[in-house]
């Protein structure tokens, strides 16, 4: 049932005394079928995978992850091999957790609906979209509801007291909190004023809280998942593709070895 | 307030939802870090249009320092050429810095200023917005960081000089196709990092709400005026009235006023190379319903919901979107479409300059085609009002280009 697989895999994390690594990379990035060994190397150790549906105009990301899109949507990229893409991670991973996230009008322009149904084919647990807030999710929402997919809402530094209390009221699987006001693959924020914002939405909220957006080094991931549920790795992943661009063996090395540091930085059995 | 400013109306009429919908158009589509920013606007928004004292300032850099009211010409010669209707110009080629940009950027200047913002960042097509932004700026004493496509840099490039005159800084972009939704992309990414400390001045009727809103107010002046021009130097309002559509903005700026009149609102999209292939940027006419950019709008895009390349001779028409409201207006039936390729653009652009001494922007040279077309099948006793949005002078460069160093050529081949 793919709506308790998310809680499982944080319950899992957390009877491991550790934060669940959230790993996202681009479906179709370099190519759709480099793309299916990267997104199995991830899966290896991610506990949740992200996989982002390609755009044209990704306006909440920075460059990586840009040019990410781009490489995608140059090899011809389309939703029917990002699903099948998703379904071959499932295949996989049964037990991980997988979110596609990505840009409202790749799921406007196949209908809601019909998005979701294929979400969840494809055996995804839940989606996010950057520029679907809570103001516009209604219809969204419902058609995810209607599939058994959960709405990941985001929390970003800006957001007020109400709107955090909004994304609580409104989000399922796990709220994402955004660790800096600006685009993926920023510097990240201060860890002391994150851990400030990560412990008062667990005040507001029971959902697991995971932290993203910046994190690029094995010490930022170590000393944010002394706190947070999970922490979120996509850019700095991400940058294997373009370091390694027309080397599909070392692209696939560099990212297992990444892959696994980062997970090493989850605190294994060493958070409270 | 000061009798001059009479014939502005200050009721914000037919204004979206609470949540910025024209019907099922408009709305915030935004980034989460973004919605804070947005309400804190839309309140500063509203709290300064309720002010008199604001908009007393407002109407009087309108007057004094933009140079409104513009005037409403008879084009006497050019309508006799044609032997049909009468064409009636909207000179917001007149305005400092010599297109209609610079209404918005005075009020969303003054806006920044009130909220305490000491940078201004703008996105730029043709390179009017941005020069209008960086005119603001300097007359506020504000940091400004104007986005272009680098595309756009090398067809505007006197704009993108006149702007560094200004004292702003142009940053080239070159993701995506480097042109005007590229640039907006990075304005957006600007400010979702710098959302405290900066105010984006969006140069046209999109972008999440309350800006197609706010846009459309301060442009409003120019179908206000037009209004009143009318009744008084002809004793009517037109039949027809039409505009470009980029954005929208002129377009809105001219036609929201006249919404609740007798009269055909006409868009004019640009169709580039022709509508049947994909080089125009006629987003109503070749488009459907999608969400860019903050709102829901018609958007040229592929099948997978991919944002398509656009063609336009004209940098400030070349988008892949549309503002919600106009959409909104399309959908309900009260505003009509009508299109004009580059060639005929550039063919009015001539016609106008032999006839009239004016040299049109070629953005206003596709409104202009277009009544052109429309004057021809009509009764010399009838009247077309089209938005004269702004001056030719920047496009010089792109139409010695297609007409080659004679000028003769060009006022000739038109005529
Ligand atoms: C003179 C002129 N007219 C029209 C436009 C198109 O914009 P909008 O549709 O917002 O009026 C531009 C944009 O740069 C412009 O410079």
């Amino acid at each position: 049932m793919s709506l308790d697989r998310l809680q499982s895999c944080f319950e899992r994390c957390k009877a491991e005394s550790r934060a669940a690594l959230v790993g996202y990379l681009t479906a179709g990035d370099p190519n759709p079928a480099t793309s299916e060994k990267l997104l199995h190397v991830l899966a290896k150790s991610a506990d949740i995978i992200e996989i982002g549906m390609p755009f044209s105009d990704p306006m909440a990301d920075g460059p990586s992850i840009q040019a990410a899109s781009e490489r995608s949507l140059a090899a011809g990229t389309k939703m029917h091999d990002v699903f099948h893409l998703c379904l071959s991670v499932r295949k996989a991973r049964p037990e991980a957790g997988i979110v596609l996230m990505g840009y409202a009008n790749v799921a406007y322009a196949m209908g809601y609906e019909h998005f979701a149904e294929q979400a969840a084919l494809a055996g995804a647990d839940g989606v996010l979209i950057v520029d679907i807030p809570p103001e516009e999710s209604g219809d969204f929402d419902a058609a995810l509801k209607a599939h058994a997919l959960h709405s990941i809402r985001l929390v970003a530094p800006t957001s007020s007291v109400q709107r955090r209390e909004l994304a609580a009221k409104t989000a399922s699987g796990f709220i994402y909190y955004v660790s800096l006001t600006g685009i993926t693959g920023a510097e990240m924020g201060a860890v002391s004023d994150i851990r400030t914002q990560v412990d008062s939405l667990h005040n507001q909220s029971g959902l697991p809280i995971c932290v993203g957006f910046g994190i690029k080094t094995v010490e930022q991931a170590r000393s944010v998942a002394a706190f947070a549920d999970g922490v979120v790795i996509g850019s700095h992943f991400v940058s294997c593709i373009a370091e390694h661009a027309g080397n599909e063996s070392a692209m696939l090395a560099a990212l297992d070895k990444t892959c696994a540091a980062m997970r090493a930085a989850m605190g294994n059995g060493s958070k409270p | 307030m000061n009798k001059d400013f009479r014939m502005y109306d200050m009721e914000i009429r037919h204004a979206p939802d609470a949540g910025g919908h024209f019907d099922r158009f408009g709305g915030k589509y935004a980034a989460e870090t973004l919605m804070g920013p947005l309400a804190e606007l839309e309140a500063a928004f509203y709290a300064s249009w309720e002010d008199e004292s604001f908009q007393a300032e407002r109407l009087r850099l309108l007057q004094q320092y933009v140079g409104r009211p513009t005037p409403l010409y008879h084009a006497e010669h050019l309508s006799r050429a044609i032997g049909g209707a009468q064409i009636i110009l909207k000179r917001e080629d007149l305005t400092h810095t010599g297109a209609h940009k610079i209404n918005n950027t005075i009020g969303q200047g003054l806006l920044a200023q009130r909220m305490g913002k000491k940078r201004v960042i703008a996105e730029t097509g043709a390179g009017q917005h941005g020069v209008a932004t960086a005119t603001v700026a300097a007359m506020f004493d504000m940091q400004c960081d104007v986005y272009m496509g680098r595309e756009d840099m090398r067809r505007q490039a006197p704009n993108v000089f006149r702007m560094e005159l200004l004292g702003a800084r142009v940053i080239p972009v070159d993701c995506g196709s480097g042109t005007l939704k590229d640039a907006l992309n990075e304005a957006l990414r600007d400010w979702v990092a710098s959302c405290e400390t900066t105010f984006y001045i969006i140069g046209t009727v999109a972008g999440p709400h309350p800006y197609p809103l706010m846009v459309r107010q301060y442009h409003a002046v120019i179908g206000q005026e037009a209004r009143a021009q009318c009744l008084e130097q002809f004793g009517r309002l037109p039949d027809v009235a039409m505009a470009c559509v980029g954005g929208g903005s002129n377009a809105m700026g001219l036609l929201h006023p006249l919404r609740d009149d007798d009269i055909r609102l006409v868009a004019v999209e640009a169709a580039g190379h022709g509508l049947d292939g994909d080089e125009h940027a006629a987003s109503m006419l070749a488009g459907r319903p999608g969400i860019l950019h903050g709102n829901l709008t018609y958007l040229l895009e592929d099948a997978e919901g991919q944002i398509k390349g656009t063609h336009s001779i004209s940098a400030g028409l070349d988008y892949p979107g549309v503002g919600p409201e106009l959409a909104a207006m399309y959908e309900a039936g009260r505003l009509e479409l009508d299109s004009a390729t580059d060639d005929q653009a550039l063919e009015a652009f001539s016609r106008l300059a032999h006839t009239e001494g004016i040299l049109p922007a070629l953005e206003s040279s596709h409104a202009l085609a277009a009544a052109m077309r429309m004057a021809a099948d009509m009764s010399p006793d009838e009247m077309i009002l089209v938005n004269l949005s702004g001056r030719g002078d920047k496009d010089l460069d792109t139409v010695m280009q297609v007409f080659g160093k004679d000028a003769k050529a060009a006022a000739g081949g038109a005529a």
